[in-house]
């Protein structure tokens, strides 16, 4: 009965890997010329990685991207995870729909909508003289965007937690803000993560936001490269393609790794705990919130 | 009682302070701000328009006196439809979004199903690798992968696949593959296919293998147990990634901008140039009404879709 190692299966999968993967490898392999032809091998150089080493202006780009990726990512982390609670454990009150479809509507919304929506926001004469367009307002734009993400993985996390033992803490005359920090955000800890990771990632990849928001002190590393790619193509593009591939991989990896031998852990803990045998893996079923409202 | 129950509703306050205070500021001011503006009138200013709310000396509260123009072009273009020789900027470029955006969505889900099945199908050690490979993509620069089409496609005797073929025999000159709608449906399906691949595996992942078990030993070919237990069963991951691939697709700027040539009409483009090099903000403003209006009555039916069905949460990455 069996549905696996068919040829037909492993020849879509292997065709449509390569759709995925053929275009990011010539990149990188047309980095390494000497030339300045984007599609043709004139010998082997790192040139064009030195030429990257020497460009301030993409290095000031690529360091503003972080600077607004990780406070974007954080204060998303912040907003979200106080929005996960307020949908998860609030129950319904008069405007709770109204918030629940707010916090999710970024996600869904074209993003040119958004970015019109914001600059709409920031050259309003309230707010233009409050610093109008720049880096606040990307930063802002970006943790608008990421709160929806994040609020959606830490509320999926939120409802399928153990809370007896919030519920046993706060018995015990545990304030419910101690509570929170003790207890409630140690057990989210990996979706706080994952939610802050996605956030960064979001934001060091949003062209459309950045580049509505921006004034002339505040080109992200996206805006600078959809510029330069209007003004023709070079090999220091590829070069920087290929260095953030190979960060992300790595990055992606590592995470990946990590996320699995902690599962294990725990999956092992938990065997260890009920002393039952290591064929029955136990999927972690906890009591389910809703049993219990 | 009542203590703990003021104090819970303190709690409440206090938590929920932060989340709405930004969201009302930072997402539904600016949405009222895009009504408001797309009833202004346009002007060489900054901003460059003329709000809709006219203060008369000696009243207390501003006159609110909307300007239509934006939406009467929207609006004089349906009435044109259908009449030669008509000018039918904004409605051309709709439509060639919702063509696009369905196309690349069709494309999608052609391509992503089968191979979304097939990681559901592989051994279980190797999911993980194979999903994770989906992801590294995703996980890169957008602007770089669409660079990287920009490269294959080239229209001179340089492009990639133009070599390539020029190299086999195949042409006699370089073809014209870059700047159309082709190079753009490639970009989209290429830069939207991870969307729709990982709500069907959540999906598909969890598809019940008894059931095609039984299916068969009734004696239902492999094709029909397919079509009658596997597929009813996915529409939950194909309407999931549908969305999730055709909103954001509709919506699209960057890639037409960067593949597609001057005809190429898209709505994210309109909106884009109205913005920057036309300056008409009530027009942009008003068009990303409509576009709201539209793509709303998608999402509203997703969202009662999953409420109906008891929602199983999206498919993180």
């Amino acid at each position: 009965m069996s549905v696996r190692s068919r040829p037909g299966a492993t020849a879509w999968l292997l065709a449509v890997y390569a759709f995925l993967y053929v275009p990011i490898l010539c990149l990188i392999v047309f980095s390494f010329t000497a030339g300045e032809i984007t599609t043709q091998l004139d010998g082997f150089s790192l040139r064009w990685y030195a030429e990257l080493a020497r460009d301030e202006e993409l290095i000031g780009a690529v360091l503003l991207s972080l600077r607004v990726g990780a406070l974007a990512a954080t204060a998303a982390v912040v907003v979200g995870t106080a929005a996960a609670f307020v949908l998860a454990r609030f129950g319904r009150y008069p405007g709770s729909a109204a918030f629940a479809g707010m916090t999710t509507a970024p996600m869904v919304m074209p993003e040119v909508v958004i970015g019109l929506s914001l600059v709409l926001l920031f050259t309003h004469p309230l707010f233009a003289s409050l610093g109008g367009r720049g880096v606040a307002a990307i930063w802002a734009a970006h943790t608008t965007l990421c709160t929806a993400y994040v609020t959606v993985l830490v509320q999926s996390r939120l409802r399928e937690m153990d809370r007896s033992l919030e519920e046993a803490a706060l018995d015990l005359g545990c304030p419910p803000f101690k509570v929170f920090f003790v207890i409630t955000v140690p057990v989210i800890a990996p979706a706080l993560l994952a939610g802050w990771l996605l956030a960064f990632t979001l934001s060091m990849d949003d062209f459309v936001l950045a580049a509505m928001l921006s004034d002339p002190g505040s080109t992200t590393l996206p805006v600078l490269v959809f510029a330069r790619l209007h003004h023709g193509l070079k090999p220091e593009i590829n070069a920087l393609a290929t260095v953030i591939v190979v960060l992300v991989s790595l990055a992606v990896v590592v995470a990946n790794r990590a996320m699995l031998s902690a599962q294990r852990k725990r999956a092992a803990a938990l065997r260890h705990a009920a002393g039952i045998s290591p064929t029955a893996a136990p999927t972690v079923t906890l009591s389910s919130p809703d049993m219990r409202r | 009682m009542t203590r703990r129950r003021f104090v819970l509703a303190r709690g409440r306050f206090w938590t929920g302070l932060l989340p709405w205070a930004w969201m009302l500021l930072f997402f539904a001011l600016p949405f009222a701000l895009i009504v408001k503006v797309s009833l202004s009138t346009p002007e060489l200013a900054i901003p460059p328009y003329v709000p809709p709310f006219v203060m008369e000396p000696g009243e207390l509260l501003p006159h609110f006196r909307p300007d239509f123009t934006s939406y009467r072009r929207l609006h004089d273009e349906v009435l044109a439809l259908g009449t030669p020789a008509a000018d039918l900027q904004y409605l051309s470029a709709w439509g060639g979004s919702l063509l696009l955006a369905a196309l690349t969505t069709l494309l999608c889900l052609l391509i992503g199903y089968p191979f979304a099945y097939h990681i559901a199908r592989s051994r279980e050690a190797a999911r993980n690798t194979l999903l994770m490979l989906v992801m590294l993509p995703f996980w890169t620069s957008f602007l770089l992968r669409v660079y990287a089409w920009m490269v294959l496609l080239d229209s001179s005797e340089l492009g990639l696949i133009n070599r390539l073929l020029l190299a086999a025999g195949l042409v006699d000159a370089p073809l014209q593959l870059l700047y159309n709608q082709g190079a753009v449906l490639v970009g989209m399906v290429y830069s939207y296919l991870p969307f729709m691949v990982l709500p069907l595996y959540a999906n598909l992942v969890k598809l019940d293998q008894r059931l095609l078990e039984a299916a068969a030993d009734l004696g239902a070919r492999p094709w029909t147990t397919f079509l009658r237990v596997t597929l009813p069963l996915s529409r939950r991951g194909i309407v999931a990634g549908a969305m999730l691939v055709f909103i954001p697709a509709v919506g699209e700027f960057v890639i037409p901008d960067l593949l597609g040539g001057g005809d190429v009409l898209m709505i994210g483009r309109r909106i884009w140039e109205d913005f920057g090099p036309n300056q008409d903000w009530p027009m942009a403003a008003a068009v990303a009404v409509t576009m709201v209006l539209v793509l709303l009555a998608p999402i509203v039916l997703l969202h009662r879709h999953g409420r109906a069905n008891g929602d199983d949460g999206e498919a993180g990455p």
